[in-house]
């Protein structure tokens, strides 16, 4: 029998190392009648900032080769709304981890979304969104420069007792930095990567095809970045590393954890498939099973060079 | 919120219906459940390097004897055009039924609702005209497009109930716009609501014409999505209270008199 429980550390303990990516997940809910989310090891839902946010004007969506840019810009109802009318929906889940991805314009608000989130029982962790722009820093985002990325995460760290993933962005020089920047500020785990900086362009009418000009780009296509950039941070920190980017099967999540991950979050594949979830877990569990492996720390990190 | 399923349908029928649209006939493999006028499917596509994401399509006709739903596709993008490859017997993964059909309602709409479609934006109304008359309401049907060859299945709406066409050739029909049909000038009185899918300069006209004589108007969006489930939030139209709302879940049929147009 296959262990897939994955400690990260700080009382999160998940049934198994697969998540789902804040933003391609809803709060769940919405997968309900195609997946036994429940099954899941953990579900990161939606980010979440202090105030009610709009997002962008439409188009908010291109598609590109193997892959999608978003340009939706954080849109949800704010903290209070989450804590009052979702989070009771969310206590149904009893198994699987529930997450919440804080996102946040300056400081002081990821602070206090923070606070809100750490009141909630069935809310064991939070992952910081710090791709974020710091509008009182001329919008330069808070996770390309470790200094700021240090700062942000030791002010939330200090309210916000519970596990603290705090997830990266890509679109820098040396992921490896930022990591250890974040690893020094008390983060319990560092997730990575969020989306690319990236464009695309309607050659009908040659204008961008998103409202914002330039978005986010995930999906398949990102994948060999991501996986590159995972390996590096997990060779450089001792806290627990989540690998995310462009994972769309089991194998693709076998190739994070060998690199390194102890766990991995599943994003934009879950629009196309959204049972991949659940059945990159039972990839997993066959995958070790074939391996004559016991559990999911024995391949964690286990590339041979 | 109503049941919804990934299924794995086979194809049991696929036919050009003109030079950029074809019908895929896909067969359920047990019992279809309930999908109503107005609402859509995700098609997931055959693996393929350019096109990655499911394609929203509404639901053009349903035959619950054979089990077996009907989407009519017009080539757009690679999406769409690789779907137009798939050959019968071929498996096409759907999420479904997905969003809010059309308010098909009597009580509300009235007996005599008129059905407007533009290009492609007919596709919806088939099952909705179908439905209206089986309630023995009075349905009747605007078909707009740019050529008699763009003037998709005119003959099908026909024999289901009263239907007019305007192409902008004047090779069918009236010539020009629906928009500059007897039914959207003198005669509108005599409909007691509209109902429209097509281009949206075409249903933002409608829309317009439909407040100013005081007419319930609903509309059938068609946003680009990602999920179709209200999760990736990528398909918003901004409504009158300020706003941004999926099409997937809080649509694709809208209020006119709610979309900010």
């Amino acid at each position: 029998m296959v262990d897939l429980k994955v400690n990260l550390g700080n009382n999160l303990v998940l049934n198994n190392p697969v998540m789902t990516a804040s933003g391609t997940f809803g709060y769940g809910l919405e997968y309900d009648d195609f997946t036994d989310v429940d099954r899941l090891g953990g579900i990161i839902v939606k980010g979440t900032t202090l105030n009610p946010r709009e997002g962008n004007a439409y188009p908010r969506l291109a598609e590109t080769r193997q892959g999608m840019i978003n340009a939706v810009g954080l849109q949800n109802k704010g903290v209070d709304h989450f804590c009052k009318v979702i989070y009771p929906e969310l206590k149904k889940y009893t198994k699987t981890k529930v997450l919440v991805n804080v996102s946040g314009s300056c400081i002081e608000d990821y602070v206090a979304c923070a606070e809100r989130i750490a009141a909630l029982d069935h809310i064991p962790g939070i992952e910081l969104n710090i791709s974020c722009p710091n509008v009182k820093q001329g919008g330069m985002s808070f996770g390309t420069v470790p200094e700021m990325a240090a700062k942000v995460v030791e002010a939330v760290r200090k309210v916000y007792p519970k596990h603290l993933i705090v997830k990266m962005t890509p679109n820098v020089t040396s992921v490896v930095d930022i990591a250890k920047a974040i690893e020094g500020a008390g983060a319990d785990s560092v997730s990575l990567v969020n989306t690319f900086l990236s464009m695309a362009i309607d050659i009908k009418t040659r204008r961008p095809i998103l409202s914002t000009i330039t978005g986010g780009m995930s999906g398949a296509a990102i994948k060999p970045i991501a996986l590159r950039m995972v390996w590096q941070v997990a060779n450089a920190v001792k806290i627990p590393v989540v690998g995310l980017g462009g994972i769309s099967s089991a194998s693709d999540a076998i190739e994070f954890i060998i690199a390194g991950a102890s766990a991995i979050e599943i994003g934009t594949a879950n629009f196309i498939n959204p049972n991949i979830g659940n059945e990159v877990v039972d990839g997993i569990a066959d995958y070790l099973a074939a391996n004559n492996m016991k559990s999911v720390s024995e391949l964690r990190g286990s590339l041979i060079i | 919120m109503h049941k919804r399923y990934s299924t794995d349908f086979k194809v049991a029928d696929i036919r050009t219906v003109n030079s950029s649209c074809y019908q895929l006939v896909l067969q359920h493999p047990d019992t279809l459940p309930e999908v109503a006028p107005g609402q859509f499917v995700q098609v997931q596509l055959p693996d393929s390097a350019t096109s990655y994401l499911r394609r929203p399509i509404s639901i053009h006709d349903a035959d619950f004897k054979a089990n077996t739903m009907t989407l009519l596709i017009r080539r757009v993008g690679n999406g769409t055009e690789l779907l137009s490859h798939v050959k019968p017997g071929d498996t096409v993964n759907l999420l479904y039924p997905l969003g809010n059909g059309f308010n098909l309602d009597t009580k509300q709409i009235g007996n005599s609702p008129l059905l407007i479609g533009g290009g492609v934006g007919i596709a919806p109304l088939f099952m909705a005209a179908k439905h209206l008359k089986a309630v023995g309401a009075n349905p009747t049907v605007l078909l707009g497009a740019r050529n008699v060859e763009d003037l998709l299945k005119k003959d099908d709406f026909a024999a289901v109930t009263t239907t007019e066409c305007t192409t902008e050739d004047a090779s069918f029909g009236t010539k020009g716009f629906v928009t500059d049909h007897v039914y959207m000038k003198d005669e509108l009185k005599r409909f007691t609501s509209i109902i429209v899918c097509g281009p949206m300069p075409m249903m933002r006209a409608i829309a317009r014409v439909a407040e100013a004589n005081n007419i319930p108007c609903q509309v059938s969006l068609e946003n680009k999505m990602a999920c179709g489930i209200g999760a990736c939030l990528c398909c918003v139209t901004e409504t009158i209270d300020g706003h941004n709302t999926c099409v997937c879940t809080g649509g694709p049929v809208f209020d006119s008199k709610s979309v900010k147009w």
